[in-house]
């Protein structure tokens, strides 16, 4: 073979198998353009969406939680700014370089740093960390001077739930705290941080119109997660601002008469039930609640025998004494035991059987009427109309008049008290004494009932309407129901033995010899009706009595407490009052001048005939 | 005709052949075919970068020139220069790769390349060429009846397998596989029949459960989450699935030059290197993917036409090995990203940002042109 054509062969083969090479690599690179192909377009959307869910990460925004205000619009939860300084790391060099400089300028405990230092450990780089809330303008100002030295710091403003009036309303506008593992339900928002849910009292009980509704924000984020830009914002709901039947002015005035007495008293719109005030004496500052109530403060609310987490006023639980008596009068007048005038004589005892019941006064009241009864708080009268009425009546009939059941007030933790019946006392297994009925004709025994349902049987008792106390007058601006007197049905008692009642209860103020008679009001033209009082929280044995028992010299925790119930006008019935005084000793001395000085100032504040501003809600302007 | 074609060849051949002509002979279209590819590069790195030529797209620029330059000092280097100097290119690769496994620097797990008068060498990439080379050299030798010879095809076949060992040893499993196929391009091409080429590569399936066991774990992991990307997503899976989510929601027409999302929020790795068509293929969706592929496959086939118009048969052969090369480059990275093949690390040449490699590819397309401009060349082969 010639080596042209030796050269000609492999040249050849060459060509031959270069065009194969070159062929199939033009081939496989079209297989790689119809994977391409497959890729985009046939599969196409499925991966489109999968980049937007890449892409897009979607957070909720909490909208600024609603306020709560008095009934002439006083703000008394709002929300606050909140100056916080906050630091994301990446944007320092040296974290805690960054974090000694901001101690000089701004001190930090031991602890903070230490809850900062493990919050930047856990989260991400570029996620700010809150270093210090609350912050004065001085110390804004400190940090903003120092700016060029704390890399990474930054100053943002937040809100945080704020009570201008503290513990003057505590109970009522309760508080708000971190949301718990059970109320997070299906609301998506409580997930957020430093979202607040309603804990305690009205927060509580319109917890979710105040708290709103979530927004959302949809935002671009990279792959570690961090914002680029906003997409979207859809705003939630704001929650709706509540009115309150509170004055606060009140409220805080009837507070500092109450002085340092563990007392309570509530004060009501007799012809509504719009509760005006409804104070408890020691009180508490809601806001630790916000941030967290330390140890030692718990341990001292727990242990004040005073007890200033417990809302007195509607669940501290007395026995209504001889406050009781008209509800007894009202069975007796209704079951047609006693009429209208007849007398029952005292000789200062009552013997049943064995057992002698006494009467506060030891020689006897002689003969009296239902007027006179009541006016000077006769024992053994009521004891004789409850023996003939019988247990079952006298509790229909206080249950009538709000002792004893459900109030249906929006607070929670509210307590209804106890009116014990025959059922009662057989569901506990036992039979009911007729001594049992004897004790409740007085307002003792078993019976149990709060300040509130003393000033709605008040209440009941001066408008003869079946009155139920709210503390809610308008939500988002709206009067709600209830606000008027003809939205509440009578009681259906006959005038006649109202009026006996109301006379009576004039007489123990108004006229001598009534064990209120410390309580007439100095006003020309306005006269008060009331009832007073005492409950023993300690059997007191004839030794005792003989040796001539004085409640005074008896330690705190075992004198009686003092009560007073009242309403005014007289004539034209406008507010009722319930005072109870724990450990006060006798109602008329104790109990009686502030029920006269709170009517007094109620009576010259006048919030319910004040030329009504409407729904406090209906002016709010200025929102935080 | 056969007088007619020598004394041609002898016109040819003479040594007046100087600059001007050579330059004159220079394929000025292919020259151009590769700048556009580098241009693609520089959108694609100005994208990468979030618009912004810095820092990579510059310094593509710059070492593109430079490529450009050396491919050009070596098209008009005399072909039989070249291929005497072809064992040396070898034996210098082998040393380089013997070398970098000793004192190379270690990236992702791997030595990989070694510092060189302050820029980074990576041995393989010089190893393929330097293979092409010292292959095109042992068959342009060889008479077509000693192809025929089995004992004859020992010698390449080692000189194949010597890179390929050493390079996995490093280990870089694509640059291996594209070692061995590249070799076995060009001994097809030298005129080895099909069933010895099949006889070597058929024991090789076996031969890879064997390796697979002595295979570096994260070797293993990248054929397992090859074969199911889904089953680890956020671990070696992440890259495929974020480049196929890349590359799907692109479309037809793109999202649009530097609007790509995958690519600007990070969510694809590595997008100035690996994922480099990912990215320009979000953008710019199936069509653009398409025009690349084009582009791509036109300077293949150049380099296949190239090897076809010479007339010897050591710039047959080296032009055919180096445009496989190219090829294999662009076909692993390619599949790579779109999840036909595990992950192999090879860039895109002349797209992807990265200074050796495009030194030696520029290097290689030099000898292509060389190859070119002396097409014509009296070449003899000797038989001793």
């Amino acid at each position: 073979m010639s080596p042209f054509k030796k050269e000609n062969k492999r040249s050849a083969v060459f060509t031959r198998r270069a065009l194969l090479l070159g062929a199939g690599q033009v081939g496989v690179l079209g297989l790689l353009a119809s994977r391409l192909y497959q890729v985009q377009i046939e599969e196409g959307a499925r991966y489109s969406t999968l980049a937007e869910s890449n892409r897009i990460s979607a957070r909720l925004t909490a909208p600024p939680r609603g306020r709560i205000l008095d009934r002439f619009g006083t703000v008394v939860g709002g929300n606050r700014l909140n100056w916080r300084a906050l630091l994301t790391a990446e944007m320092t060099a040296d974290v805690d370089k960054t974090l000694d400089t901001f101690a000089r300028v701004v001190p930090l405990a031991e602890h903070e740093r230490a809850r900062i230092e493990r919050e930047l450990r856990r989260r991400r780089r570029f996620i700010p960390v809150i270093v210090r809330e609350f912050l004065t303008w001085e110390d804004m100002a400190r940090i903003e001077v120092n700016a060029p030295d704390l890399p990474g710091i930054y100053v943002d403003v937040g809100t945080t739930r704020i009570y201008p009036h503290g513990p003057a309303l505590a109970h009522v506008v309760g508080y708000v705290a971190p949301p718990s593992e059970q109320d997070s339900g299906d609301d998506p928002m409580l997930a957020l941080p430093g979202i607040r849910v309603g804990r305690s009292g009205m927060e509580r009980a319109h917890d979710l119109k105040l708290r709103g509704r979530a927004g959302a924000v949809q935002m671009e984020v990279n792959a570690v997660g961090r914002v680029i830009r906003e997409l979207d914002r859809q705003e939630g709901t704001q929650g709706q601002d509540l009115g309150l039947t509170i004055d606060v002015g009140l409220q805080n005035s009837v507070l500092k008469r109450l002085g340092d007495e563990s007392a309570s008293a509530v004060v009501m719109d007799a012809r509504n039930g719009e509760v005006l005030a409804m104070t408890t004496n020691p009180s508490f500052d809601p806001s630790l609640f916000n941030s967290g109530v330390s140890q030692a403060q718990w341990i001292e609310w727990t242990r004040n025998r005073k007890a200033p987490l417990i809302n007195k006023a509607a669940a501290g639980l007395y026995a209504p004494g001889s406050t009781f008596k008209m509800a007894v009068a009202a069975a007796g007048l209704e079951a047609k035991t006693i009429s209208p005038g007849e007398r029952i004589p005292c000789p200062g005892f009552l013997d049943l059987g064995d057992t002698r019941f006494h009467c506060w006064s030891k020689y006897g009241h002689g003969a009296l009427d239902v007027r006179n009864a009541l006016k000077q708080s006769c024992d053994v009268f009521f004891y004789e109309v409850a023996r003939r009425t019988g247990i079952d009546r006298v509790a229909a009939m206080a249950n009538r008049l709000g002792i004893g059941v459900d109030l249906e007030i929006e607070l929670p933790n509210v307590r209804r008290g106890l009116m014990p019946t025959r059922a009662w006392r057989m569901g506990q297994g036992k039979a009911w004494n007729i001594g049992d009925t004897i004790s409740c004709g007085i307002g003792q025994g078993y019976i149990q009932t709060t300040p509130l349902a003393l000033a709605t049987y008040t209440a009941r008792v001066a408008t003869g309407r079946a009155v139920q106390p709210h503390l809610t007058r308008s939500l988002g601006g709206v009067l709600q129901r209830g606000n008027k007197a003809e939205d509440w049905p009578a009681l259906g008692l006959p005038e006649r033995s109202l009026h006996l009642l109301r006379d009576g209860m004039w007489a123990v103020v108004n006229e001598g010899g009534g064990t209120a008679a410390v309580a007439r009001l100095p006003i020309p033209g306005v006269q008060m009706a009331g009832k007073t009082g005492s409950t023993q929280v300690r059997r007191v044995s004839r030794e005792q009595r003989e040796r001539g028992y004085k409640s005074e010299n008896m330690p705190w925790e075992w004198r009686p407490h003092a009560l007073f119930v009242c309403y005014a006008p007289y004539d034209q019935p406008r507010y009722a009052v319930a005072v109870v005084v724990e450990h006060g000793n006798a109602g008329s001395a104790a109990a009686a001048p502030l029920g006269r000085d709170i009517m007094i100032d109620v009576l010259t504040r006048d919030p319910a005939g004040r030329n009504d501003p409407g729904a406090p809600g209906a002016r709010v302007a200025e929102r935080v | 005709m056969s007088d007619l074609l020598t004394a041609r060849r002898l016109i040819r051949a003479e040594p007046s052949f100087g600059l001007t002509a050579k330059l004159w002979r220079i394929s000025w279209s292919y020259v151009l075919l590769l700048c556009v590819l580098a241009g693609v590069g520089y959108v694609a790195l100005y994208s990468a970068a979030g618009g912004s030529p810095e820092p990579y797209a510059t310094k593509h620029i710059i070492r593109f020139c430079l490529g450009l330059g050396v491919m050009l000092c070596v098209a008009l280097v005399d072909i039989r220069l070249i291929a005497r100097l072809s064992w040396l290119v070898y034996g210098g690769s082998v040393a380089l790769l013997i070398l970098v496994l000793k004192m190379g620097h270690v990236g992702k797990g791997a030595q990989r390349w070694i510092e060189l008068g302050g820029f980074q060498l990576q041995p393989s990439e010089l190893a393929k060429i330097g293979l092409v080379m010292a292959l095109a050299a042992w068959f342009h030798k060889a008479s077509w009846e000693r192809m025929g010879n089995p004992l004859f095809l020992i010698p390449p076949a080692v000189m194949v397998a010597v890179p390929v060992l050493l390079i996995l040893k490093e280990p870089n499993l694509g640059t291996a596989v594209i070692t061995a196929v590249v070799g076995a391009a060009v001994f097809l091409a030298a005129g080895v029949r099909w069933w010895k080429v099949v006889l070597v590569i058929a024991p090789i399936p076996y031969a890879a459960q064997v390796a697979f066991s002595h295979l570096h774990d994260y070797q293993k992991a990248r054929i397992t989450t090859f074969l199911n990307p889904e089953s680890d997503p956020l671990g070696a899976g992440y890259n495929i699935i974020q480049s196929k989510i890349a590359l799907g929601s692109g479309g037809l027409w793109g999202k649009g030059f530097l609007q790509g999302t995958q690519g600007h929020l990070n969510f694809l790795p590595e997008k100035q290197t690996d994922f480099i068509f990912t990215m320009l293929a979000e953008e710019f969706g199936l069509v653009g993917g398409l025009a690349l592929l084009g582009l791509l496959a036109t300077i293949v086939v150049g380099g296949m036409l190239i090897g076809l118009r010479c007339r010897n048969h050591y710039g047959r052969l080296l032009a055919l090995g180096i445009a496989t090369n190219f090829f294999m480059y662009v076909f692993v990275n390619i599949a790579m990203v779109m999840g036909a093949i595990p992950v192999g690390g090879v860039p895109l040449p002349l797209v992807s940002h990265g200074g050796s490699a495009m030194l030696t590819v520029m290097f290689g397309f030099g000898l292509l042109m060389s190859a070119h401009v002396h097409r014509d060349v009296d070449f003899e082969e000797r038989e001793d």
